[in-house]
């Protein structure tokens, strides 16, 4: 399969890295409110935190989420899917608001608009660099510096 | 000494910001170099891919320059509100990433990804706010 194909399975990837990213750190946001603040001189209550199983989730969340990204990564650039992946934050926007109960405000409606938009605009073109030039120039790059 | 004035301040955000610019240029460039993870899969098995990456020099360097960034970060919500870092840091990280790629990786950063990184890198600052 060409590098610069993006399929189905492709989107399903971003979208999977998304919405682990989103649910992890909703799940540790939750798990750490359950658990309480965390005083510097009780650094095992950290530990603690990791038996309970909503930040037990969370971290497993967000080992998905860490694995899903370096996939995408293999097969599609930087500026391609960091935007693509930030409709995360609409999604924290939207648990937030209908799991959590909290309010969004008029701003908050701007910025999912905002990065909605971004999004729109990347997934519209090409999703890959030609592969020999661009690594060849990072190298290069990496040997002026020294 | 006071680390809750503007300037240090700035310069916190600034660590933040190219911390983990680094940390995502590197292992973007550790992924470009390894090539496609699925096929990688297919060939050598999940615990083949595995070792591509973690052998891999680029990725361990990135993931270093992140645990310094989430150590910046913890450092920096120390001296300052949530409400000002998160935001700065969030969004100018998505303009600093366009600019590394463009240069550094020499991606094709077009028009259409200018506008989706500052489109991108204002709404996260609307939604942090």
């Amino acid at each position: 399969m060409n590098t610069s194909t993006m399929t189905v399975r492709r989107y399903l990837v971003l979208g999977l890295v998304a919405l682990t990213s989103a649910f992890g750190d909703t799940l540790l946001a939750v798990g750490m409110k359950r658990v309480g603040p965390v005083s510097l001189s009780h650094p095992d209550a950290l530990l603690f935190a990791l038996r309970t199983p909503w930040v037990l989730g969370g971290v497993l969340l967000l080992v998905v989420f860490f694995a899903s990204y370096l996939t995408a990564l293999s097969w599609a650039d930087l500026t391609f899917v960091l935007p693509a992946t930030s409709l995360a934050y609409v999604a924290i926007a939207f648990l937030s608001r209908f799991w959590l109960h909290e309010q969004i405000s008029a701003e908050r409606w701007l910025g999912i608009a905002l990065i909605t938009a971004g999004v729109g605009f990347v997934t519209q073109g090409p999703a890959y660099t030609a592969r020999h030039s661009a690594d060849a120039a990072f190298t290069g790059s990496l040997q002026e510096g020294k | 000494m006071n680390l809750s004035t503007g300037p240090a301040i700035a310069a916190m955000i600034g660590a933040i910001v190219l911390s983990a610019t680094a940390g995502d240029v590197f292992i973007a460039s550790a992924m470009r170099s390894i090539g496609d993870l699925d096929q990688i899969k297919e060939t050598r098995g999940f615990q083949g891919a595995v070792w591509a990456v973690v052998s891999e020099g680029r990725f361990l360097a990135g993931a270093t320059c992140m645990a310094l960034s989430f150590f910046s970060l913890l450092f920096s919500l120390s001296h300052a509100d949530v409400s000002l870092i998160a935001p700065a840091a969030g969004s100018l990280t998505f303009v600093s990433n366009a600019v590394a790629a463009k240069w550094v990786l020499h991606e094709n950063v077009d028009r259409r990804r200018w506008l989706a990184a500052i489109f991108v890198c204002c709404g996260v600052a609307l939604l942090k706010s």
